[in-house]
């Protein structure tokens, strides 16, 4: 791989702005299991130097950068790490609340080369709750190591959305990376994601259910995902539709809370 | 409103459609979503040649066993104490020896230009001196302990160390992350404290919250390995000292982790009942740690942030203690006066009233306890100048009666009491609640007081 000339090409292109957000175009996600290196991109894409570590669960709140990538400024947001988005941990709970509620133009979800099997069921789970995904394929120097071959065209194919080899690290494969974000923000690439249905019944369900959640909280994204938890008998969204925090979360997660994050990114740092 | 009755509507809605669903329908689904992530991965993914070597889970073999797993990890925690404590004595006393040299320039320049005495006392003396203390007695030790810990962390020691802890968390009732939470403890329990959000059961996470502080954070090692090299180190001959020093840290912090469990055991039985809930933890394959950026985060993020954080508290502790040693009422100052009345429990607890004093100037920030203690000991000694760890020996020792007791005693309260004010007010705003974040505070508090007394008590009547 020609990773030097790969990497010298994306840092003559991006601009790493650190804390500098007052002004940004687009706002981009990191997503992941824990332990997958969204810190690592996170800080290569930033300039930051957000405390990285080698065990799951390290980053329990979320790290706002910036960075600017073919004229465009984004401002990139590290979520905790999780396996799912059905618990109700509260490290957990902060990125499901950012993904849902916060609207980014679009979301990288990382996930381990080692590990695809384990870290696609988070993928599939984030593509329920939107389409503007791309999915970063990281540590694939680790996967070659260990002699596994990872064919992400076939990934992207299946998934409906783009799949890009990296490694955080060394900066390999950034640039194919911030292309397909730049194309999915800003719906030059129009993916198609994969939904898993359920039964036809639980699908007639879940659309009996969507009107009525728009009309309870007006302006939700992802009413269907809403609609989904009640099914299930989530009585934490039960509660947050009830008393109206439904609407709260959706003005919180888009509010400036940059002073907030970079409070929070300072502590994480110690 | 419109908007409360749809809520509510649609709530109920869901209920009757639940109703008529087939009760497994989402477990069909979460199956559907498994099944559908196995089909991708296998389409993706493929495992090209056979693995020569596995060569991490050989380590793991050996580092999670569990017949060497707890002494190997109790080796490495002691080489790091060692490396500190070796490495840290002799750049102590070199910056010491300079400030202190910068200290007697500026203040015979500051007389010479015509400052009145009380300027130069307050500036140089009070300000400045309690800056050089925390730089010279602070910097050397967290130069090289940070960026040990932070190779360990980055190489993926920690999840091991969890996995090893696991059975003695388990039987204190507690969440076996809390191994993960009181590591970051010892960087700083304030980060300690939120790390804790990774532990998903809220009765668990408090009992992690509350227990956090009995691991010495890097504000308290520095105390600890002060104490260690004069009291313990000195009484053995020269080759092992440094030896015998990071032995007597390594006994505090299994102390500390001891404290840990038990205080997790008795909330686990008590305020905080209930069982320990399972979990998952991965171990991550070792990585090779990134040298320089090792350096990178541990010197500049860690401890330039915590030295800076130090700085800013010693200032203006610095200040008052001038301030208390020079105002005098009736002949003896205020740092006297304050001290004598503190002296009785000072003495109960195997310590002194200046001690104690010093704890409480120092509640912003535990970094500044040594310094604060030694200012308040020199105005009073009239000592102007220490160039080594040798000259604090004698000026506590010789001049102010010290005893090994009232080493051992001040180490055990330095693990054992308040939290500092950052963390005090970390743990209120991760429980927003009075009641919890009073009793983390004076939980350790009263044990710290419960600790000392007991083992003064005990060694005078075995003493006598």
């Amino acid at each position: 791989m020609s990773h030097n000339c790969d990497s010298c090409v994306a840092l003559a292109e991006l601009e790493r702005m650190g804390v500098k957000l007052d002004k940004f175009d687009r706002v981009v996600a990191l997503a992941g299991n824990p332990n997958t290196g969204k810190s690592t991109l996170f800080n290569a894409l930033t300039g930051l130097k957000q405390h990285t570590g080698n065990w799951p669960g390290k980053t329990v709140t979320r790290a706002e950068g910036g960075f600017e990538f073919g004229k465009v400024r984004y401002k990139l947001v590290d979520l905790p790490g999780t396996y799912s988005l059905l618990s109700a941990s509260s490290d957990e709970e902060v990125a499901r609340d950012f993904l849902l509620f916060g609207r980014p133009d679009a979301t990288v979800v990382v996930v381990d080369a080692t590990a695809l099997e384990r870290n696609l069921n988070l993928v599939i789970q984030v593509l329920e709750i939107t389409d503007r995904v791309v999915v970063a394929v990281n540590l694939m120097d680790e996967a070659a190591r260990k002699g596994i071959d990872v064919d992400v065209r076939s990934l992207s194919r299946d998934l409906g959305v783009p799949a890009v080899g990296i490694v955080a690290r060394t900066g390999d494969g950034l640039h194919a990376l911030l292309e397909s974000v730049d194309g999915v923000s800003s719906g030059a690439i129009v993916t198609k994601p994969l939904h898993v249905t359920g039964t036809p019944e639980f699908q007639r369900a879940v659309a009996e259910l969507v009107p009525l959640i728009e009309q309870a909280a007006p302006g939700v994204p992802n009413a269907r995902w809403i609609a989904i938890r009640l099914l299930d008998g989530d009585a934490q969204v039960e509660e947050a539709l009830a008393t109206g925090r439904l609407a709260q979360l959706v003005a919180e997660q888009q509010g400036a809370t940059e002073r907030f994050s970079q409070k929070m990114a300072l502590q994480g740092a110690q | 409103m419109a908007t409360t009755a749809a809520a509510a509507e649609a709530i109920r809605r869901a209920a009757g459609l639940r109703d008529t669903l087939n009760v497994s329908f989402r477990d069909e689904a979460v199956r559907s979503i498994y099944s559908e992530a196995t089909r991708i991965a296998g389409r993706a993914a493929h495992q090209s040649h056979e693995r020569r070597f596995d060569f991490d889970q050989r380590i793991d073999r050996l580092v999670t066993s569990p017949v060497f797993g707890l002494p190997i990890m109790g080796l490495m925690l002691a080489a790091v104490f060692w490396l500190t404590i070796a490495g840290a004595n002799v750049p102590s006393a070199m910056l010491a020896n300079a400030f202190f040299w910068f200290e007697d320039q500026a203040a015979t320049a500051f007389e010479a230009v015509g400052f009145p005495w009380w300027v130069t006392g307050f500036v140089w003396h009070g300000v400045f001196r309690g800056l050089a203390w925390v730089v010279s007695v602070m910097l050397p030790p967290m130069a090289i302990f940070f960026p040990l810990f932070t190779m360990l962390e980055d190489l993926g020691y920690l999840p091991r160390v969890a996995f090893n802890l696991d059975f003695l968390f388990r039987g204190a009732g507690a969440h076996g992350k809390q191994a993960l939470t009181m590591a970051m403890g010892f960087g700083c329990n304030a980060a300690g404290v939120i790390a804790t959000r990774v532990i998903d059961s809220p009765r668990e996470r408090l009992v992690a919250i509350l227990t956090n502080n009995f691991v010495p954070c890097n504000g308290r090692f520095p105390t600890l390995i002060m104490l260690a090299t004069i009291f313990v180190g000195a009484a053995f001959p020269a080759s092992f000292a440094s030896l015998a020093a990071a032995g007597a840290v390594m006994g505090i912090v299994l102390i500390g982790v001891v404290f840990t469990l038990a205080v997790s055991w008795a909330l686990s039985r008590t305020m905080l009942r209930g069982e320990a809930s399972a979990f998952t933890l991965e171990l991550p394959p070792y990585r090779r740690p990134g040298v320089l950026r090792i350096l990178y985060t541990s010197l500049i993020d860690r401890t330039l942030f915590v030295l800076w954080r130090a700085m800013l508290t010693a200032a203006p502790a610095g200040a008052v203690i001038w301030i208390l040693a020079n105002i005098t009422v009736g002949g003896t100052s205020l740092a006297q006066h304050i001290a004598s009345g503190l002296n009785p429990l000072g003495y109960a607890m195997g310590l002194d009233g200046v001690i104690l004093l010093a704890y409480i100037i120092a509640i912003p920030a535990n970094e500044i306890v040594v310094p604060t203690m030694l200012m308040v000991y020199m105005k009073t000694g009239m000592m102007s100048d220490m160039d080594s760890f040798d000259d604090i020996k004698t000026l506590l020792v010789d001049r102010n009666g010290w005893t090994l007791l009232t080493a051992v005693n001040l180490m055990l309260f330095s693990l054992l009491h308040n939290p500092c004010a950052t963390t005090i007010l970390t743990i209120y705003r991760e429980t927003l609640s009075k009641k919890w974040t009073a009793i983390g505070a004076l939980m350790p508090l009263a044990i710290g007081f419960i600790v000392t007394i007991l083992v003064a008590t005990i060694w005078r009547l075995v003493a006598a």
